[in-house]
């Protein structure tokens, strides 16, 4: 039998040693006996620290992997993490059972994961117990400044994890308060963190640092974060168990915190709403409604605008972000009009931002269009959608949606009276025309609306979009400019 | 009004801040202080630093910037016609607070809220700059969340995204009817007007490709998130989750917080009496999972009435209405199959779907793999185990409802 007594300090890379030396000597983990060292550290102070030798123990995956490849032992760095996060356990098997576990990965005799060989659900487990406990020790641990000579100010605590895991635990400190000193005391090991360099020693005694004041503002903000109304002592206790309680500052107001809960509530309950409110709240009313009160339109298509940002015609709106209004000068000689706004022209509340929009703004700068002196505007000015997941999937409106959203397109028409108005998409030319059928056969060729306004119909640039093939893509594309151009030529004529 | 001390003032408006449910302090940027120049680390898992007898966690520093307020929402402690104590912190008192109790290890961040004084602009510029100064000034590196006010200008949006690591607004309701009704000075268009800015802005700010292969958002890169009251009007959950899938297809929210309705000192007469059942809250919780991360639509949630089932979870409850669809074969169904058993969490059907190809699953490494047995069992078949008649048994409801108390024989 070969007894190994691994150092308090730097255990896990004592032990990752000592496995490699075992196993390529060949030893069969029964023959081992593994146990951790009280105050026998010298038998290995050759090796008892990190690279340097100092007990400085940088725990970087460089380090893993220089020492990795030298023994008979070869498993994956996942492997290897978890099993060294399961020796910060406390069970004192825990050595033994590493050893046989990174013996037998190393045969193929298991598979990294199978939770249905006992010894991988031991370590597994015994991970997570491990991981828990450093991440508590992450959350409770609870400094208190210190006097200092030096130019960084300094601060101490005294915690108790279940688990041996402090060197393991510790570095998150050190990436989190780089610029204090620090110093982390537990019952095995001390963390030091002195001008940006972590060290650990064996601790020699208790040592609780001295409370400090801003200790008393903490415990403050404690009780009054705490909602009487909803008392949920099992949930509290479940994330923070009482074993924690004995370092917390803040656990010793809990009893009187419960006590006193069901009393502010019905304290609550009886205070009968107020009849007589806050003074002058009558006046502040007023301000803040002459506050918000938005400044008047300047014109009649600001009208429309506000009219429409309150529109209940149909439900589309009341789940899209907001209607978005047509875009232009009244008296524009070309107006466009698309189905409904997509994705970003909702967010943005602009029409034909999105992917078509790019679409269209290409064909009209080929045309020689300019944008801005054209009316702009969608058949239907809310984006109607299917919630998917975090996405929005386009939904076509249906026809009584365009039928009770035509009142805007109508008004839009009556105010900017365009010479022209190209119709993109059959929806479009539905409102217009009143019907959108046959649109493949119609574009290109002007139709007259009862009002005597011409209608060039075209298909949408989503269409455009959405074509597989590139060939057919490419040459509707280019009937779509053809068509784009044409309504900016019959609107030049018109004027 | 004598002068309060900074005690004073943080007792006043730590209460004030108690009713926002978020306290999440993970996600987005990894910032550390490595380099010994400044102080806080972020980006990984949110740690909770401690837990209030509510059961809630404590991970930020909660506060209002002030609890004066100019609008008066019925269902807020802080409205312009409460009768509640007021106080103003100083810029310079959050940031102190903020950088001591996290030098202390109290807390993962600032989450800083605010009644609205003066003009919506004033109050949104003072908290930018308590965030700025906390950025620049103190080199803090911790986690910002910063609540935004809907009518301040697209400046100061810019500004708050860029120093937060998370923007949030809050819904307040679950239609757009509530919320005129409670909250008048408020607009559900606004609010989602505001969802839409913060959307497009951070995808606007996202550059260049992560190691990870996915970009960045510069701006508020631990997203935006939003809460709802449960209970302060009569809305069903399935309007309240109707809304929630809106948003978070709509502006890629993290999170939707509910808030279940809770007694305020100082009540407006507009408020119910009686606060609804906590577990409504919960409840709520695990549908709004279940939409999530499990594949359900909203119109499968709830029964007849919209509302969910009090006493079993949303899951059980659906699984006991669609019996048919049982027993799921767990050597054989497919991923979204497995997501719709009782007791099958997302990481047991990724363990599942990984051991199935390493051999036949039995019915006891179910267990191991972290299933929870007593709920899966009558829904599934495994190697060496059927639930025979147990799935048609009139009584299986009863097996997860809680049991009826019997009144003490006297």
């Amino acid at each position: 039998m070969r007894e190994v007594v691994l150092p308090v300090v730097n255990t896990v890379a004592a032990w990752r040693r000592e496995a490699r030396a075992l196993a390529a000597a060949g030893v069969p983990p029964e023959a081992v006996l593994w146990s951790v060292g009280q105050g026998t550290r010298d038998l290995f102070a050759d090796g008892a620290g990190g690279p340097d030798g100092t007990g400085a123990l940088p725990r970087t995956p460089e380090y893993f992997r220089q020492e990795e490849g030298g023994g008979g032992i070869r498993v994956s760095k996942t492997a290897l993490d978890t099993i060294e996060s399961a020796l910060c356990h406390s069970d004192p098997e825990r050595f033994a059972r590493g050893y046989r576990l990174v013996l037998r990965l190393s045969r193929g005799a298991v598979a990294w994961g199978d939770r249905s060989d006992a010894d991988m659900l031991t370590v597994l487990r015994h991970a997570k117990a491990v991981g828990r406990d450093i991440h508590k020790m992450h959350a409770f641990v609870r400094f208190r400044e210190v006097p200092t000579e030096g130019a960084r100010r300094a601060f101490a605590a005294w915690f108790e994890p279940e688990h041996p895991c402090v060197e393991r635990g510790t570095p998150f400190f050190a990436r989190r308060f780089g610029d204090m000193d620090w110093v982390i005391a537990t019952p095995g090991v001390t963390a030091r963190f002195e001008a940006g360099r972590l060290r650990f020693e064996e601790t020699r005694a208790e040592m609780r640092p001295p409370e400090d004041a801003t200790e008393e503002l903490w415990r403050t903000y404690y009780a009054s974060i705490f909602n009487p109304a909803r008392v949920m002592v099992k949930a509290m206790c479940a994330e923070m168990p009482k074993k924690y309680w004995k370092n917390l500052p803040e656990a010793e107001l809990i009893p009187d915190l419960v006590r006193g809960a069901e009393a502010r509530v019905r304290g609550m309950a009886e205070t009968a709403p107020a009849e007589t409110a806050a003074p002058r709240v009558d006046k502040v009313r007023a301000r803040t409604a002459a506050l918000l009160a938005e400044a008047a339109p300047e014109d009649a298509l600001g009208h429309l605008r506000r009219d429409l940002s309150a529109c209940a015609r149909c439900g589309i709106c009341a789940r899209a972000t907001a209607p978005v209004p047509g875009e232009g000068p009244a008296g524009a000689p070309l107006m466009i009009v698309g189905e409904q706004p997509g994705d970003h022209e909702d967010l943005a509340g602009r029409p034909f931002v999105g992917p078509a929009g790019a679409v269209f703004d290409e064909a009209a700068r080929a045309a020689g269009l300019d944008r801005g002196a054209a009316y702009i505007t969608n058949a239907v000015k809310g984006f109607k959608y299917a919630p998917r997941g975090k996405r929005r999937i386009h939904q076509r409106p249906d026809a009584g949606e365009v039928t009770r959203c035509r009142w805007w397109l109508d008004l839009e028409r009556d105010l900017v009276r365009p010479r022209l108005i190209l119709a993109m998409g059959s929806t479009a030319l539905a409102s217009l025309t009143g019907s959108g059928q046959g649109i493949l056969s119609r574009r290109g060729r002007a139709e007259t609306l009862a009002d005597g306004t011409p209608v060039l119909p075209a298909v949408h640039p989503a269409y455009l979009l959405r074509l597989p093939d590139r060939a057919q893509a490419a040459a509707e594309r280019a009937r779509f400019e053809a068509d784009v151009a044409r309504a900016v030529a019959l609107a030049r004529a018109a004027a | 009004m004598a002068k309060r001390t900074l005690a004073e003032k943080l007792s006043i408006l730590s209460d004030a801040a108690k009713y926002d449910a978020s306290c999440a302090s993970s996600g987005g940027d990894r910032r550390d202080a490595r380099d010994g120049k400044g102080l806080g680390s972020s980006g990984g898992s949110g740690i909770c630093h401690a837990y209030a007898p509510d059961g809630r966690c404590i991970s930020l520093l909660k506060i209002l910037m002030t609890n004066f307020c100019i609008y008066d929402c019925a269902y807020c402690i802080n409205r312009a016609s409460s009768r509640v104590e007021r106080a103003r912190f100083s810029v310079e008192e959050v940031v102190n607070l903020t950088v001591e109790f996290y030098r202390r290890n109290y807390i993962e961040g600032l989450f800083l809220s605010s009644g609205i004084i003066r003009s919506p602009d004033d109050t949104m510029a003072d908290m930018v700059r308590i965030a700025r100064t906390l950025r620049e000034q103190e080199r803090f590196r911790g986690y910002i969340h910063l609540k935004t006010i809907p009518a301040a200008s697209q400046e100061l949006l810019d500004e708050a995204g860029r120093w937060a690591d998370r923007l949030s607004i809050n819904v307040e309701m679950p239609t757009e009817r509530s919320l005129s009704e409670y909250a008048p000075e408020k607009s559900a268009s606004g609010i989602r007007k505001a969802m839409a800015d913060v959307r497009l802005r951070r995808e606007a700010s996202r550059e260049g490709p992560s190691h990870r292969g996915k970009r960045p958002a510069r701006f508020a890169p631990a997203g935006q998130s939003t809460q709802v009251i449960v209970g302060a009007d009569a809305s069903s959950d399935r309007t309240i989750l109707t809304q929630s899938s809106t948003l978070y297809a709509s502006y890629g929210l993290s999170r939707v917080y509910y808030s279940a309705f809770s007694p305020i000192p100082d009540p407006a007469k507009a408020l119910p009496l009686k606060p609804p059942p906590l577990v409504r809250e919960h409840r709520l919780y695990q549908a709004d999972w279940l939409l999530r991360f499990y594949g359900f639509g909203v119109e499968e949630i709830g029964g007849a009435s919209g509302m969910l089932d009090l006493e079993v979870d949303p899951k059980t409850a659906w699984a006991l209405e669609h019996r048919e669809r049982f027993p799921v074969d767990v050597n054989r169904a497919s991923r979204e199959e497995l997501l719709r058993v009782p007791g099958f969490g997302t990481k047991t059907v990724g363990r599942l779907l990984s051991a199935r190809r390493r051999g036949l699953v039995r019915y006891e490494h179910l267990k191991a793999m972290g299933a929870v047995m007593k709920k899966a069992q009558p829904f599934i078949s495994a190697g060496g185990w059927s639930p025979r008649g147990l799935l048609d048994d009139a009584r299986l409801r009863a097996r997860f409802a809680p049991q009826p108390e019997q009144m003490a024989l006297f």
